[in-house]
């Protein structure tokens, strides 16, 4: 008994004291951290657009830009900003490539001050920018910004050159209705090509897409796909999210066929097809030969909205027709103040032929000359 | 005695009016240490509930917001279109069935796998090994569960995907004739894949709770079964298994919770197939974590609505494998206790 009662006394109440004050620093911790992350997305919002303000109208402003969107055209945005930053000290940009749905997402929310995307903005969008009042009374317009090639890669075992697939044969193996490699419709168009038996693993965006959107608006053009649509709208195969896990996935499968933007291709030294064109001619996929394609690209511009529609129809043979181009969309009218100058200084820098020349070197296409002027004056006209 | 009184006790005494002799703490008076713990425990209670209450709150609010949008059934559709990306009108159309039933499949053959090695490994390490060595052994079991989810992802999409293809094949050949086993002649990516990866992650769980558990067989009936002239295997189907029977099967349900909330590296090896995926061996599937991982950054309001109220279901599903454990373990125990 006596050795209990000494216990007793010894332990629990150095304990209480310990406890005592561990207690109040756990019920602290948490009802501090369950402030911190409700507060999260609005401190964030506050800290950009503090930093942004003070500054002018001049061609330097200062200040933190917050952009978000397509993965497609992430390369030429960091680039962009680095030639930016030096250009204009004062200034950082934040590029988020977490993709073109989760960027205009952002946007619209507020949490972006533009947002990169590989298609226009949809009508649905649309809809949602005026409920949710992002620009005020005013509309989101679609800038054209960075274009590129989309290769059709594969992996197909003792294949190593570019296969020709047209495309009706592409619209059948993403629609299921061509399953093997050595189909007589794909024999007929590669002479000469010892084609396997292997089965076709057709791998497609899981994720809402430009890429998705530009690729299946070509396969609808020539090849009577279903209609263009940035969930992928074919009938086979397997999503996977993102255009790095895509190409991943078809590197690693035997019989795999996917499509991704031109500098996922060469980065993972995969095969990519030759693909027709209206006149049913095997096209190689080059830089030059994808400009070539985009400087047909008619503009559709409706108010301060530019749109580029690819002419699917044009037939040249040094024109490689699956091209995408990916926008910048910010507010016509009705942007955020403090924002504004950066949102002007930055975008004028992208739509201008010094931005435009460097795209060739990382694998993406120059816009047309004329897209450039068409753009420089949406840019202008945002307030 | 009073030599080594705590200067604790010495400082409560001095709050204490006049008290002659140190008392026992268990019956000082309240000290104001003891309502400033008292006061941050209870306050630390209350708050945990409010905070449950609102996170409840919280998810029934979005997910009947974004079922009231549905225009097909959310409990029996297979597709998931909530915003309208792919529908007639933009109209939301989603449904949990498809991606529920991958979350309950593959974390079934995620148990079926392992489950078994881990109650093999615990018998191993508790009645077969030396105990020192029967240490370093379970050390090194419980080392698979520091192991990050990202890391059994990326090795079950580079590594064990590459070589599930020869095993596919071989079970499709064997059991082709049972409608889930057949394919379409393309392997890997699969249901049976992530499947494994479920059962690699949830073996340290199942292995750790069952070692501790046959641990603790009485001496007395080991001794027992033994004298009745019990092989080894016979004792432990006797004395061991029996004894450990409720425990084992708790631990399998939280192998199995495990397994259905697990997402990013049930995520890295499935692809997703549009629909309601039955066949275990072909690539493609998709599970109610997996879903929200993969579509919610690029989910508008109704999508990110309806992913919270998928999570909903993912919740009640949990709860309702725990419930089934408790009357499992119950009832076992009833059986045990007559």
């Amino acid at each position: 008994m006596p050795r209990r009662s000494q216990d007793e006394r010894d332990f629990p109440v150095k304990f209480q004291r310990y406890g005592a004050v561990a207690g109040v620093a756990v019920a602290a911790a948490l009802a501090l951290s369950a402030c911190g992350s409700d507060n999260n997305s609005s401190s964030s919002s506050t800290a950009s657009s503090g930093s942004s303000s003070g500054s002018s109208a001049s061609a330097c402003p200062s200040g933190t830009l917050n952009a978000a969107g397509s993965t497609a055209q992430a390369n030429a945005i960091s680039q962009f900003t680095k030639d930016y930053q030096t250009k204009c000290t004062g200034v950082t940009v934040n590029y988020n490539a977490n993709g073109s749905g989760a960027g205009v997402t952002a946007f619209i929310q507020k949490q972006a001050d533009f947002a990169g995307s590989d298609y226009s903005l949809s009508t649905t969008q649309a809809g949602q920018v005026t409920t949710a009042g992002r620009c005020g009374s005013g509309k989101a317009v679609d800038i054209p910004a960075v274009a590129g090639a989309i290769a059709v890669i594969y992996n197909v075992p003792g294949v190593t050159t570019s296969l020709n697939l047209s495309a009706k044969n592409l619209a059948a193996i993403f629609d299921g209705t061509i399953t093997t490699w050595n189909d007589a419709a794909i024999v007929k168009d590669n002479p000469g090509v010892t084609l396997p038996s292997t089965k076709i693993q057709p791998f497609y965006r899981s994720d809402t897409s430009g890429t998705s959107y530009n690729f299946s608006n070509y396969l609808n053009a020539l090849g009577g796909f279903a209609a263009a649509n940035k969930q992928w709208p074919g009938k086979a195969g397997q999503g996977a999210k993102g255009s790095s896990a895509v190409a991943a996935k078809v590197k690693s499968t035997s019989g795999g066929i996917g499509y991704a933007e031109y500098s996922y291709a060469t980065q993972n030294s995969l095969t990519y097809a030759n693909v027709s064109n209206a006149a049913g001619a095997f096209i190689k996929l080059t830089q030059d030969n994808a400009s070539n394609f985009i400087a047909q690209a008619k503009i559709e511009q409706s108010g301060e909205d530019t749109k580029l529609a690819f002419n699917y129809q044009y037939s040249n043979a040094s024109a490689y027709p699956n091209t995408l181009v990916t926008y910048e969309i910010a507010c016509g009218t009705g942007n955020d103040s403090t924002a504004l100058p950066l949102i002007k200084g930055f975008l004028n820098y992208v739509v201008s032929s010094t931005a435009q020349s460097e795209l060739t070197g990382l694998g993406y296409v120059p816009l047309p000359s004329a897209v450039q002027t068409a753009d420089a004056a949406v840019v202008n006209s945002l307030s | 005695m009073s030599s080594d009184t705590p200067p604790a006790v010495a400082e409560a005494q001095d709050e204490a009016p006049k008290s002659s002799a140190p008392r026992s703490a268990l019956t000082a008076k309240a000290g104001l240490g003891d309502r400033i713990f008292g006061g941050s425990a209870r306050g630390a209670a209350v708050f945990i509930l409010i905070l449950m209450a609102a996170i409840a709150g919280f998810l029934i609010y979005q997910s009947v917001n974004a079922i009231s949008k549905d225009k097909v059934d959310f409990l029996t559709s297979f597709t998931w279109d909530p915003d309208g990306n792919t529908t007639a009108n933009g109209d939301a159309e989603f449904g949990i069935a498809a991606i529920a039933w991958g979350t309950l499949i593959t974390s079934a053959l995620g148990v079926l796998i392992g489950a078994p090695i881990a109650i093999a490994i615990a018998l191993f390490i508790t009645q077969y090994v030396p105990r020192t060595l029967g240490t370093v052994f379970g050390y090194v079991v419980d080392l698979l569960a520091a192991v990050p989810s990202v890391v059994y992802g990326l090795w079950g999409l580079l590594v064990l995907d590459q070589h599930m293809s020869g095993v596919s094949k071989i079970i499709e050949d064997v059991l082709g004739w049972i409608p889930m086993f057949k394919t379409n002649g393309t392997y890997g990516s699969s249901i049976f894949t992530a499947g494994i990866v479920l059962a690699i992650m949830i073996l340290p769980i199942i292995a750790a709770i069952s070692r501790e558990i046959y641990k603790q067989t009485p001496r007395e009936q080991i001794e027992a079964a033994y004298a009745l002239g019990a092989t080894k295997w016979e004792m432990i189907r006797l004395a061991v298994m029996p004894y450990g029977r409720s425990g084992v099967t708790s631990a399998i349900i939280l192998g199995f919770g495990r397994a259905l909330g697990e997402t990013i590296a049930v995520a890295m090896v499935l692809t997703s197939v549009p629909g309601l995926v039955t066949r275990i061996l072909q690539p493609g599937g998709n599970t109610i974590a997996a879903n929200i991982a993969t579509a919610f950054a690029d989910a508008f309001t109704t999508g990110r609505q309806a992913l919270i109220a998928s999570g909903m279901i993912l919740f009640l599903l949990t709860l309702l494998v725990n419930y089934a454990a408790r009357l499992v373990i119950r009832r076992s125990a009833k059986k045990a206790g007559a």
